[in-house]
């Protein structure tokens, strides 16, 4: 039906779009690794960091990528303040709670912005959006190029940060025994808010690679978190290979079905995904064994 | 404002003497105190994936309430003031309807614009309710006025006239370059405007000779429409119609261009952008020997070069909803001035009748059947070199089209 370069660049272009979405994953998988709980917040901070991005652009002449940094650390502070100030003293150690109150928090930031931003969809221009890469007969996009390098190198820096620092290791401590943490002397509150903000500022770092390709309104995260829902799922609740090697997947069956099927259509299979591995595998490909 | 003398000048000079008559006839209570403004409910979509378009209309409303107003109002109801009630629609037919209500409360004549045609359908339904006259700006559902409401009428072309003139002069165009282009593929937006002109064109381009490949449909807004180029490039069209709105068209012909996507003519029927002086400026690789078959002003008419003048003096951009508000607007003032009354029964009337010629569209006077205007008619655009020309039909045009636009 398609020719073998046109299929191949259409997957190439899902593993490239696949990397982003990783990277939203990856805070969701993170945060419920070690907190145990659905931020349901997630899609309000990414569509918070992408507003934060396009603001830069705008108003700063800030290139998106240069801002990486800088909104990285920003956003770690707000997730850390977050956890700190907010969910964990809002929770009183009953999990439901914090379910509820990401819920929360997700309509309180969704508002706001649609407040202060209205129901504008938004997008930036930058002179490298339309360059391309030519790789034999395949022209890559030079912004998901961008995007993909970046997202495995957040992973790959975050998988050091989880295995090799002492960090990283409470952080694991906490999430597989909280009660044994403690007792060795590692600050709980702490380390729960320090995830949280590990959270938000990979959101960060997805916002800006999503930008130069993507368009922002207040509604934006949403789409995200669900396809990120799936993702985590399918990778595994809390595994980060996981969330890398499911993100790469759906977007691929994303850009597939596109082509097959029709932009319209391109989600259904991402759904269907879901929906399967909800029935035949519950606990994700790389996922724990109950 | 001054730039608007010259037009508003004329009007004042034709309506000068209705204008003096009327005040005399008219009640001792209205004579001397200035009359209470007459409410003209404008409803665009300035949210959401339409804004842009939405921005427009509400600049050509604008400028037409403007000029009435300094033209001496409406004259047969003692000078009376147009005063705008805008509604947001916020791109979607739900807020359309709402808005709607909350005109109807404010207790406004009419409602003008609506802009897409699934806001147009729900909001002229609302309005029919209250036997409210809602003059269409844009919609080009052929729905919109085959419902049987006495209150809708649309100023601008319908779908099927759009759609057959759209075809009428592709072929010709081709036909005068010799048939270049053969194989066909449509590429439309998933709504109602988009879907229903790819089944129309899926019926009527086999029968002028073209072959249609492949129809495509993508969301709006769509993020990303590599997959849809790809496709492109696997099928190698000669033409490529895309009916879709601003933003997924400036994507496709910058994705196209990326993707070294060349067909020999990409030609829209009532595209979002093509005809877009934004679109031009910002992107003119993308845009450039793009051809579209839209709605366009009259570039003959004095008042629509002052009016492209005066937009460009506001800073505003120009596409044809700024002309096509301006002109619905004149309807309407014409409308009220003929029914020398706000009751909703005696406009809807005066609409029903009216033949009025001094709009900046290239239509001839109006003249409604079953709420259509019958002479309304889209013509086709070419960007060539950084500007929009008309380059059919040869009556209006100021170009020769350029097709193929790449050999």
């Amino acid at each position: 039906m398609y020719s073998l370069p046109i299929v191949l660049e259409a997957t190439l272009n899902g593993l490239l779009t696949g990397a982003i979405y990783a990277l939203v994953a990856l805070g969701l998988t993170l945060v419920y690794g070690v907190l145990h709980i659905i931020n349901f917040a997630h899609g309000a901070f990414l569509t918070a960091a992408m507003f934060a991005v396009w603001m830069a652009v705008t108003f700063l002449g800030v290139d998106p990528y240069v801002a990486i940094p800088f909104l990285t650390i920003v956003f770690f502070a707000i997730g850390y303040g977050a956890q700190r100030f907010v969910i964990g003293p809002a929770s009183h150690g009953d999990d439901g709670n914090i379910l509820l109150v990401t819920l929360g928090l997700s309509i309180v930031i969704e508002n706001i912005l649609l407040a202060v931003f209205r129901a504008d969809t938004r997008t930036i221009t930058t002179d490298y959006a339309f360059e391309v890469v030519e790789i034999g007969p395949l022209l890559i996009s030079q912004a998901r190029l961008y995007g993909f390098l970046a997202a495995v190198v957040v992973s790959g820096l975050l998988w050091g940060l989880l295995t090799r620092t002492d960090t990283g290791k409470a952080i694991r401590a906490v999430a597989k025994e909280k009660l044994g943490a403690s007792l060795v002397g590692i600050d709980v509150r702490h380390i729960y808010a320090v995830t949280f903000g590990l959270g938000c500022a990979t959101l960060a770092v997805a916002a800006c690679l999503l930008m130069p390709i993507f368009y922002v309104n207040p509604r934006v995260g949403q789409a995200f978190v669900l396809v990120a829902f799936t993702i985590v799922v399918l990778g595994g609740m809390g595994s980060i290979p996981g969330a890398l090697a499911g993100g790469l997947f759906i977007g691929v069956v994303e850009s597939l079905t596109g082509l097959f099927f029709g932009d319209s259509l391109g989600q259904i299979g991402i759904f269907i995904i879901f929906i399967l591995v909800l029935l035949l595998r519950p606990s994700g490909l790389f996922g724990a064994r109950a | 404002m001054t730039i608007w003398k010259t037009p508003l000048g004329r009007r004042a000079v034709l309506k000068g003497s209705t204008a003096a008559l009327a005040t005399l006839a008219a009640p001792s209570i209205l004579r001397g105190a200035e009359p209470a403004p007459i409410k003209v409910g404008v409803l665009q979509p300035i949210t959401g994936a339409l804004a842009m378009d939405g921005e427009f209309g509400r600049t050509g409303a604008e400028f037409a309430i403007a000029d009435v107003n300094a033209a001496g109002g409406i004259k047969s109801l003692g000078g009376a003031k147009l005063e705008m009630v805008f509604g947001d629609a916020r791109s979607n037919p739900e807020a359309g309807t709402q808005e709607v209500e909350r005109m109807q409360s404010e207790g406004v004549v009419a409602v003008v614009g609506g802009f897409a045609s699934g806001i147009c359908l729900a909001a002229s339904q609302t309005a029919a309710r209250y036997d409210l006259p809602y003059i269409v700006d844009v919609g080009v559902s052929d729905q919109i006025v085959q419902r049987g409401l006495k209150n809708t009428f649309r100023f601008g072309p319908g779908f099927g006239t759009c759609a057959r003139t759209a075809f009428d002069n592709l072929a010709r165009i081709n036909e005068a370059a010799g048939k270049p282009a053969k194989t066909v593929v449509l590429v439309h937006e998933d709504g109602l405007f988009g879907s229903g002109l790819a089944k129309v064109m899926q019926q009527e381009l086999p029968k002028l000779g073209f072959e249609i490949l492949d129809t495509i449909a993508v969301p709006t807004p769509s993020r990303d429409l590599s997959n849809v180029v790809l496709r492109l490039r696997s099928l190698n069209p000669d033409l490529v119609i895309p009916s879709t709105y601003y933003g997924e068209t400036v994507l496709l012909a910058r994705t196209m261009q990326q993707q070294r996507v060349r067909p020999k003519g990409v030609y829209g029927v009532l595209n979002g952008a093509a005809s877009n002086t934004r679109f031009v400026k910002e992107f003119p690789e993308a845009a450039d020997k793009i051809m579209d078959c839209n709605h366009w002003y009259d570039p003959r008419k004095a008042a629509a070069q002052a009016l492209i003048k005066a937009a460009a003096a506001a800073g505003k951009g120009w596409n044809y909803n700024l002309p096509l508000n301006y002109s619905c607007v004149g309807l309407l003032a014409d409308a009220l001035n003929r029914a020398g009354s706000t009751d909703r029964a005696k406009v809807n009337e005066a609409l029903a009748a009216s033949t009025w010629a001094d709009h900046v569209m290239p239509y001839g006077p109006t003249k409604f059947v079953d709420g259509q205007n019958q002479g309304a008619a889209p013509v086709s655009l070419q960007v060539q070199e950084g500007a929009i020309r008309v380059i059919y039909p040869e009556a209006f045009s100021d170009a020769k089209p350029i097709f193929p636009a790449r050999a």
